[in-house]
């Protein structure tokens, strides 16, 4: 076979054997949504997102569940957008970049690779025992807000990196100090970034299990939590009993895939919100 | 030197400079005259660049430096403790090499000295920024679009643009690095004009690889070499009758 030939057969094998892994990986996730959707959407109603779990949790809705997903996705924001961002501030801006600070770094990129049930197991000595905020929705929004404060930090520091040097330096000419150079010159441009990272952060979280599993997530509860010391139910962990520990699992397993349907829109919901977010915010800096 | 009645707004006084071991000036002497056009020039590396940032400090961001001998500014030393480097940046103003504009409208770009120098006023606020844009030569060009963001303006207008921010917050001084670099010929003539006229107010300094131009704009040039001051004198004399060789066979273009 002439060597041209030959090039051309292994550059076509090439391409396809690319294309063909592309649309595994597709093909894959799209038959994920579609059996979810297909075997959850007949639970889906107003009643179902509206009301409580009845008769053991094998009739009524999740209501709880949902609302518990989004008071301790609100609780561990609070945590870890204002102390990530700091944090990434500080490194990006301040540090000097020294063999500490390259440890640092690689400690957190380390930290965002623990597995999330240490996390757990960590948030009941620090926030349960230690701190005493006992098994309620305040420890368990901790616990998650540690686990996201690496991919906040990371993020952040990433999207500061992106800002030219030139701004800073444009800035401190003028006679800016250091922090009037970051507030008005650095960071508004580096938001969109921060916020697209950030809410991936937190989409990740909220569909956590393990991290709330021992720190404040309930079984069951007949009412929502009035306080932050209460404990709270979550969709992950709703999701995880009406699939594996109910009475009655095939009885409920409408019910468990209708909360897998319903906490999969929440997650892309809020990939979509940072998407659409730094979409909407770069447009308005052109 | 002739010139004995114009009063020295910058001295340097046996100034050294390093990043890290790397010594960038040894005993550099540069005498920097009152309202006068003061030229630097040089090979690439020749430690120019270096030289104009010590000016106003902005080397310091750079981790790792070191400077030692003086820089007097009216005859104070700039690096001593009691200085604030914040308001000494206001004092001695400074336009890169590559146009800097702030991914905000021209106005806010002109503004930004002055908003985070505290003024409030919005009349104060817009009668500066258009006296600026008329210093700068720019205000005509963009009078009508002042909401406009600073990044549709071309090249040479976005350089001017930055002179202006600088002129903004009433410098005595204004450096240049390089400013026509990265502009277009007729863009240069521009600026070249604009520094020409600074000078009225204005103590001027200018790096520059283009001996043309220093030998347009400036009233006295600074050769340096390898770290160190070759000859510094006024600008005709430098490039009519240059007192040492290294400098006659740059500027006659035999190396550079």
């Amino acid at each position: 076979m002439k060597l041209a030939t030959r090039k051309k057969i292994v550059e076509v094998i090439g391409f396809l054997a690319l294309r063909a892994a592309m649309f595994l990986v597709v093909a894959v996730l799209l038959l994920f949504l579609y059996d979810i959707t297909s075997k959850g959407h007949g639970a889906i109603s107003w009643k179902f997102l509206s009301q409580a779990p009845r008769k053991g949790m094998t009739e009524g809705g999740i209501f709880p569940a949902i609302f518990g997903t989004f008071l301790v996705t609100i609780i561990t924001a609070l945590l870890a957008v204002p102390l990530g961002m700091s944090a990434a501030i500080y490194l990006n801006e301040y540090a000097r970049q020294t063999r500490i600070t390259r440890l640092i770094r690689l400690s957190i990129r380390n930290l965002s690779g623990v597995p999330s049930i240490v996390y757990g197991l960590f948030g009941v000595i620090l926030f349960v025992n230690v701190m005493r905020f006992g098994t309620s929705v305040l420890s368990a929004g901790l616990t998650l807000g540690l686990m996201t404060l690496p991919w906040t930090i990371t993020a952040s520091e990433e999207a500061l990196k992106t800002i030219p040097n030139s701004y800073r330096e444009g800035a401190l000419a003028l006679g800016a100090t250091k922090w009037q150079m970051i507030r008005t010159n650095v960071l508004p441009y580096a938001v969109p970034g921060i916020l697209t990272g950030t809410v991936l952060g937190l989409a990740r979280a909220a569909g956590e299990t393990a991290p709330i599993l021992f720190t404040g997530a309930a079984f069951f509860l007949p009412y929502l939590p009035k306080s932050l010391g209460d404990q709270f139910m979550a969709l992950p962990y709703h999701l995880y009993i009406m699939a594996t520990q109910h009475h009655a699992i095939l009885q409920v397993r409408p019910l468990a895939y209708g909360t897998a349907l319903v906490l999969i829109v929440l997650v892309l919901g809020l990939n979509m919100t940072a998407v659409i977010l730094r979409f909407r915010l770069r447009r308005k800096q052109r | 030197m002739s010139s004995a009645e114009n009063a020295i707004k910058f001295q340097a006084r046996d100034l050294d400079f390093f990043y890290g071991a790397v010594r960038a000036l040894r005993k550099v002497n540069i005498d920097c005259y009152d309202r006068k056009v003061t030229a630097i020039i040089g090979p690439s590396g020749c430690g120019k660049s270096t030289f104009i940032r010590t000016l106003n400090r902005m080397n310091e961001v750079i981790p790792g430096t070191r400077i030692e001998g003086q820089i007097l500014l009216d005859g104070r030393d700039i690096n001593a403790a009691e200085i604030d480097v914040v308001e000494l940046r206001r004092k001695v103003g400074m336009v890169f090499q590559k146009p800097n504009p702030f991914p905000k409208s021209i106005y806010d770009n002109i503004a930004y000295g002055l908003r985070i120098n505290g003024m409030r006023d919005k009349r104060k606020l817009e009668q500066t920024v258009e006296k600026s844009l008329r210093g700068a030569a720019l205000w005509d060009e963009v009078k009508d679009r002042l909401d406009e963001n600073a990044f549709a303006l071309s090249g040479g207008q976005q350089q001017r643009l930055c002179i202006a921010r600088a002129l903004a917050v009433e410098p005595e001084v204004i450096l240049f690095d390089e400013p026509c670099s990265a502009i277009d010929p007729i863009a240069t003539a521009k600026v070249e004009d604009l520094i020409e006229h600074l000078k009225t107010d204005y103590t001027v300094v200018i790096v520059t690889h283009n001996m043309q131009q220093a030998a347009r704009v400036s009233d006295y040039t600074a050769f340096m070499m390898l770290g160190e001051l070759v000859e510094f004198g006024e600008t005709d004399g430098i490039f009519t009758t240059p007192a040492n060789k290294l400098t006659e066979d740059y500027i006659t273009g035999r190396f550079g």
